[in-house]
């Protein structure tokens, strides 16, 4: 049923110049309601900072834009591609869209510089002298070129996550999605990455990030989504949502956070 | 690292002095036999008593095997030595526990197959080997058709052919836990990846297999493949009787070995397959490259456990006639002609030396395997 449907808007909408489009999405963990008729279009380029108290769906939902947690209703559209359950069209959408996870997933048996080749050689093909001299850049990028050739229990917290953040990159995704990066980092180490986003939010790439850096999203975000309780209750450019939140629920949201 | 020295370790140990241990935790004999083998007069009791029950121990076995045992001479000797293990009882069956009854003049192909397999084998296991999976290639497909033709023989090639009802003794132990071990983890492997399939058939049958053969003894699986197979089976279709222990052995030892191998998979974290899949891997690769790779080295001890039960356990084919190296060592004891007071005990004891040796190597270099993981991943 979602697949007719589906096929049947791409070619009426024009709005495959959207990054990523959600629509009416709902999803369901058992009888628990995740995700409530979830609705957001993500331009190009655009820098989209997600909050919310724990379990309100945040990371639910961006885990559904690349197919690692399944929607049930509604539909998803990365890059003019309708998500279904075909295999092949999933894994196309998957190499355009890099992730980085809470706790970093390195993939603790390879050294860094393979974590980072892996998908270039059995993904895209790559032959592993041109994968590495690609990886070495972006491991370069976020400063930890030295470690290439370390396993990933050898680093720090901070520099595991900047390992991965070069992993994903390495694929050149047009967007990367990031899953709470800095919350499992001690809090000294957390500017090292941060930092390192920053870098990234200046390239055009398009970024969802979940977080409780509300600097951060200040800092770089186009717009803020605000959710509870798997609902969108707010979107809005950083100065509106932290200067006039609309809601009683983000107002008071934001008071606990910002203290 | 330059702009992130704010963020480097604030206890840089090249500033703190360094202090030396207080005398009383330094390691010297004395303080460590004090530590551990004397720290009570209770515990001192118990050292003595049980270092004298092991010495007492140590020297009846010692003078079994070598101070009162005949190492010289033959049958006479033997006879008039109660006290001794007789080796040159050994020494004579020595080729019929090697072959059984494999003939004589065709013996040097046994020899030849196993000194090309242990050449590959020790190719394979050798850590710092070059060319590793020439030799992988060559073991585990040159291999088992040069043993097939050697072993078994082909008359164009001037090989006469050996029936394998006079094949026995150790190749026969050997051959049956190389081909298991060779066949089982593979089969354990897909077993177990089967059994956490999302597709329910596949895991339907896996599971299916699974339980019915781990419920069912080793023996009865043996007396199935040996007895019942030629039942439902057409003559001509029926394998030889060798194979046909052999494809149970490795098919008993496989569900086992799925177990092993699940409870690795089982231990490998969400986020693996997540990462694996958000890089838009595909599920072989996946398994492979991330996931394969890291809960294998996991369940090494499991999986050698497996190894040396499947090794241990090819002594059940006697059942089913077929003489292997503990049944060889059963026929050589009952030899009339060296009817002597120690003849059982010294079979038994070279016996279960030979068993031991073999368990006792897969051991340590499961051993040795971990700790090369071991070195690798971690700090």
């Amino acid at each position: 049923m979602v697949r007719q449907t589906v096929s049947a808007r791409r070619v009426v909408t024009s709005e495959a110049a959207m990054a990523i489009e959600l629509r009416e999405v709902n999803k369901w963990f058992g009888s628990f309601h995740a995700l409530r008729d979830i609705n957001l279009s993500v331009s190009p380029g655009e820098r989209i900072v997600i909050c919310g108290p724990s379990g309100s769906g945040k990371s639910t939902m961006i885990r559904c834009i690349n197919h690692l947690e399944e929607h049930q209703t509604g539909e998803i559209i990365v890059n003019g591609r309708a998500l279904t359950e075909d295999f092949r069209k999933i894994d196309e959408i998957r190499r355009d869209v890099g992730m980085v996870f809470q706790h970093f997933n390195l993939f603790p048996h390879l050294t860094v510089l393979d974590n980072c080749t892996l998908a270039l050689i059995w993904v895209r093909r790559m032959p592993r002298k041109a994968a590495e001299e690609v990886a070495r850049r972006y491991l370069d990028r976020v400063r930890i070129a030295e470690k290439a050739h370390s396993f990933p229990g050898q680093l720090s917290g901070g520099q595991q996550q900047r390992a991965a953040i070069a992993r994903a990159l390495c694929m050149n995704p047009k967007i990367m999605l990031f899953d709470e990066p800095t919350s499992s980092l001690d809090p000294e180490i957390v500017k090292e990455v941060l930092d390192t986003m920053v870098s990234l939010a200046g390239e055009g790439r398009t970024m969802l990030c979940v977080t409780h850096e509300m600097g951060f999203a200040r800092e770089v975000a186009d717009r803020v989504v605000f959710m509870d309780r798997g609902e969108i209750v707010e979107a809005n450019t950083p100065h509106e949502f932290f200067g006039n939140p609309r809601s009683g629920r983000a107002r008071q949201f934001l008071a606990q956070v910002l203290k | 690292m330059s702009g992130h020295s704010l963020h480097s370790p604030l206890a840089n140990s090249s500033l703190l002095p360094p202090t030396a241990p207080p005398w009383r935790i330094r390691r010297s004999p004395a303080a460590w036999m004090r530590k551990n083998l004397f720290s009570t007069p209770f515990s001192g009791v118990l050292t003595i008593c049980f270092t004298a029950l092991a010495a007492w121990l140590l020297y009846q076995l010692l003078s079994f095997a070598v101070f009162d045992a005949v190492w010289t001479g033959g049958q006479e000797e033997c006879r008039a030595n109660p006290d001794g293990a007789c080796w040159p009882f050994i020494v004579e069956k020595f080729d019929y526990l090697r072959y059984g009854a494999y003939p004589v003049a065709e013996r040097w192909r046994v020899d030849l197959t196993l000194i090309i397999g242990a050449v590959l084998i020790v190719w394979l296991l050798w850590k710092r080997a070059p060319q590793r999976n020439v030799a992988a290639l060559l073991f585990f497909i040159a291999y088992p058709v040069v043993a097939f033709v050697l072993l078994r023989g082909v008359a164009s090639l001037n090989l006469p052919v050996i029936d394998t009802v006079l094949w026995g003794g150790l190749l026969i132990t050997l051959l049956m836990s190389v081909v298991g071990i060779v066949f089982s983890l593979p089969i354990g492997v897909l077993l177990a990846l089967g059994r956490r399939s999302e597709l329910p058939l596949v895991r339907a049958v896996c599971v299916i297999f699974i339980e019915v053969v781990r419920g069912v003894p080793f023996i009865t699986v043996l007396f199935m493949a040996n007895f019942m197979m030629p039942l439902f089976v057409p003559d001509y279709l029926t394998p030889d009787r060798l194979l046909r222990p052999l494809i149970a052995i490795a098919l008993f030892s496989s569900a086992y070995m799925a177990e092993v191998v699940r409870a690795g998979l089982q231990a490998i974290p969400k986020g693996q397959y997540e990462a694996a899949k958000a890089l838009g891997l595909s599920y072989f690769t996946i398994m492979r490259l991330i996931i394969l790779p890291q809960a294998l080295t996991i369940v090494i001890p499991g999986i050698v456990s497996t190894f040396i039960g499947l090794f241990k356990d090819t002594t059940l084919v006697a059942i089913v006639g077929i003489a292997d190296f503990l049944r060889a060592v059963e026929t050589a004891r009952v030899d009339p002609n060296w009817a002597g007071p120690t003849i059982s005990s010294t079979g038994y004891l070279f016996a279960g030396l030979v068993y031991w040796i073999f368990c006792f190597g897969m051991s340590r270099y499961s051993q040795a395997m971990e700790r090369e993981f071991a070195r690798g991943h971690k700090s």
